[in-house]
């Protein structure tokens, strides 16, 4: 720390850089973790409910290893979110100063709801030895309801700031008046967050899915194993189709109410009517270089017609456009593109599965499925930078920019680089004790694979 | 009692709860810390992690409550904290991570060599976690956190008050989790590990009183305001915590069992109502008045429904927890 600042600009740039990067990585990383949140206790109680109905120890070992999973996803996910909650006071406090009044709110909700959820997650998770079958697979519900209405209120919130709305500015800008229905339920919210929790569906299918095929791949064919891929892979696959739907309609709502976020991701350097559909490619100003370009069909699928204007970055004010529209168009296109080979792979296994009741034979089957965990991760993380660096320079939409939210707190370049070092710590060392657990379960081998409710089972009327 | 007023009561429900649970949670990594080497340490290790893994993350969210209300409710005043306390604020975050995933972890690992590195994170972020949090309160009761913020970001903890609530907040959290433990290793029927709590819960209540009376002579000379009024409007809660305390010390010290738990929350709730009673008006003794922070009506309304249904869905979940986890129908 020097007594005097001597690139007074400079520094405060950086140090919104810094704060930018640290907050892009820490919620990339609890993302993740809460897509486990979101998703898992809706597909352990699937294979939960199999295990009980039709006495299934194969579908009742997988609920039981699942839960001690997110055991662990649950607890590194909760001190992430924790995090999260520090840094709007660490990093914006400006922000939070001025609107927490209104879309507070919204936090207030989600924190009810992940509440309920973390009790009967431990009663859940805690409860397989001394619950009674059906009373345990009870207790799991609320996490599903929870799960869903946490994603829903905290998405809210996220939309919000896309689409503020529900509260009344006086002259020095303070808040004096709030709606919170209006904050709540403002226009963003209707896609954003059902987009997120599909997201989080396919995440979850998808990713313990490439797990099982992975291990088929290795040659692990016992009914555990098609029943670990099965039964996420259908969850994931069913949430594909609808999720295309929501986005489709998503893009659109984009398109209309935030035009400089549309127009920096398809790339459209001039407003007018019969706007070209370019994939990949680099944006410049004059512009896009090396990509494949479809006539019309950019306007076409914003307003189903060649004849529909969109509004291009020529008409967004110079110090209100987007920065980097390579990286955004490239995000977009990436999380579209593996949306849709989502959706293909699932038209494969459907007509595989109506012709033999079987996936398909090649290893290529598998080989795919190993990699739709790792990609619907990369189409998440895509979708968040779209709608994050999509609004810049703008925290809150027109009302307050990102460089007016940041603290004045020296050492945020510092506290980013101790941020990574502890999270990478942190990942390393939830991989590798999820890697023993599911070693140990391997070397226990069949003797452990045994009801997990047995030596209730008898005594208790479930 | 104001809209605001309300809500400033709602903050420090959730204060109460954190302060009581999480306190606990807390010292129980304590007592892990200090437990000794892996054999002597087994036992009371095994019997604090019994009865720490089931609750200690729906215990934990009471921070999270606390955060939100904050910042909904008092904006402002959240935004002076952070952009002061900064420091400790950040380094009881980074408590949270280690403290969390040691725990996490060491549940799950197999061999002795992860499982002590995982420990150790555990205990020793159990103990830094509060210490931080506890000089975040000092400074607040001091007057260090200028109602604009950007305070100065050492000089406004690291003074003689600030540090001494540090302590005591590690030592309340040792005190609770050993009344805690006593009554879990009675319900276990060891007999051994409820006399080895018992002898713990001695010594911290003797080290939380002792830390508590260097406390108020830190008060009368750092947080005159504070003092002044906890000393008179206050008094009650006071006195009500010292005979809750000595009541607790003559149970223990007969052997008896009743009231354990009920007579050490009652020391840690008046305590910190108490010091509620001692700032008011004032959230930022003396620059910000609660009235002066508040939010909008609307957004207080929402914050009292928000409660309304944390009290009536949150509260009979987490006794339905406590109750499980109690008649050892969880592991």
């Amino acid at each position: 720390m020097l007594p005097f600042d001597p690139l007074p600009l400079a520094a405060s740039a950086s140090n919104l850089l810094a704060a930018r990067e640290q907050m892009a990585f820490t919620l990339g990383f609890h993302i993740v973790l809460s897509c486990l949140g979101v998703a898992l206790p809706a597909t352990i109680l699937v294979a939960n409910y199999i295990g009980l109905k039709k006495g299934d120890e194969a579908a009742l070992e997988l609920a039981k290893r699942w839960s001690k999973a997110m055991a662990l996803t649950f607890a590194v996910g909760a001190v992430t979110g924790t995090v999260l909650s520090f840094e709007f006071g660490l990093l914006w406090p400006h922000f939070m100063d001025r609107f927490g009044a209104a879309f507070g709110v919204a936090f207030a909700i989600e924190g009810i709801f992940f509440f309920i959820e973390a009790i009967f997650l431990a009663i859940y998770i805690y409860g397989w030895k001394r619950l009674g079958g059906w009373a345990h697979f009870w207790s799991g519900m609320p996490m599903v309801i929870t799960g869903i209405g946490g994603a829903f209120s905290v998405v809210a919130a996220n939309s919000w700031m896309n689409q503020p709305q529900g509260f009344t500015l006086d002259a020095t800008g303070k808040v004096v008046d709030v709606e919170p229905v209006q904050v709540l339920l403002n226009p963003a919210t209707g896609y954003e967050a059902p987009h997120m929790i599909l997201a989080a569906y396919m995440v979850v299918g998808f990713l313990v899915a490439s797990i099982y095929a992975v291990g088929m791949l290795k040659g692990r064919r016992d009914r555990l194993h098609r029943l670990g891929l099965l039964i996420p892979l259908t969850i994931g696959l069913i949430a594909t189709p609808i999720q295309l739907f929501v986005g489709d309609t998503a893009a659109r709502e984009v398109a209309d109410h935030q035009p400089a976020k549309f127009a920096a991701m398809e790339c459209i350097q001039e407003s007018g009517d019969h706007q070209t559909e370019y994939v990949g490619g680099i944006c410049t100003s004059d512009g896009v270089k090396a990509a494949i370009g479809i006539p019309d069909l950019d306007s076409y699928l914003v307003g189903f017609s060649a004849d529909t204007k969109v509004i291009g970055l020529n008409d967004i004010p110079d110090d209100e456009r987007p920065p980097a529209n390579t990286m955004l168009h490239l995000a977009f296109d990436a999380m579209v593109g593996i949306g849709t080979a989502l959706l293909a792979l699932g038209a494969w296994t459907a007509v595989v599965w109506w012709k033999r009741r079987d996936i398909p034979r090649t290893p290529w089957f598998l080989r795919i499925v190993a990699v739709t965990g790792a990609a619907s991760i990369l189409a998440l993380w895509c979708g968040w930078i779209v709608t994050e660096v999509g609004r810049q320079p703008w925290i809150v939409q027109g009302y307050m920019r990102t460089s007016e939210a940041v603290t004045d707190a020296e050492g945020i370049w510092f506290s980013f680089g101790l941020v990574l070092l502890l999270y990478a710590a942190l990942g390393t060392g939830a991989v590798l004790v999820l890697r023993s657990m599911s070693r140990r379960w391997r070397e226990q081998g069949a003797e452990d694979v045994q009801s997990p409710y047995a030596p209730q089972r008898e005594e208790e009327p479930a | 009692m104001s809209k605001a007023d309300a809500a400033a009561a709602i903050l420090w429900a959730g204060a109460t709860f954190y302060a009581l649970f999480g306190g606990a949670d807390f010292g129980g990594g304590f007592w892990d810390l200090i437990a000794g080497g892996p054999e002597r340490g087994q036992r009371p290790r095994d019997t604090i992690q019994r009865s720490l893994t089931p609750v200690w993350e729906a215990n934990h969210v009471w921070l999270i409550f606390v955060l939100v209300v904050l910042w909904t409710a008092f904006p402002s005043a959240f935004s002076a904290i952070f952009t002061t306390l900064y420091v400790p604020i950040a380094l009881a975050a980074l408590g949270i991570v280690l403290r969390g995933a040691g725990f996490a972890f060491r549940k799950s690992i197999v061999g002795l060599q992860g499982r002590r590195a995982m420990g150790a994170t555990f205990a020793i972020s159990s103990v830094l976690t509060p210490f931080f949090m506890g000089t975040v309160v000092g400074a607040i009761a001091a007057g260090n956190v200028p109602a604009e913020g950007n305070g100065d970001a050492f000089s406004s903890w690291i003074q003689p008050l600030p540090l001494l609530i540090g302590a005591m907040f590690v030592a309340t959290g040792a005190y609770l989790a050993a009344v805690f433990l006593v009554g879990d290793a009675r319900r276990a029927g060891d007999e051994e590990m409820e006399r080895y709590f018992e002898r713990r819960a001695l010594g911290a209540a003797v080290a939380a009183g002792a830390l508590a009376l260097a406390g108020l002579f830190a008060l009368h000379s750092e947080a005159r305001y504070v003092f002044d009024r906890l000393t008179s409007q206050g008094l009650p809660l006071v006195i009500v915590s010292l005979l809750c305390g000595a009541a607790l010390l003559v149970v223990l010290l007969r052997g008896r069992r009743r009231p354990l738990r009920p007579l050490a929350a009652g020391a840690v709730i008046t305590v910190i109502w108490g010091w509620a009673v001692a700032q008011f008006p004032y959230l930022l003794p003396t620059t910000l008045r609660i009235d002066q922070a508040a939010a909008p009506d609307p957004t207080m309304t929402t914050i009292f429904i928000v409660f309304a249904v944390a009290a009536a869905l949150v509260l009979p979940s987490l006794g339905l927890l406590y109750t499980l986890a109690q008649r050892d129908l969880l592991e």
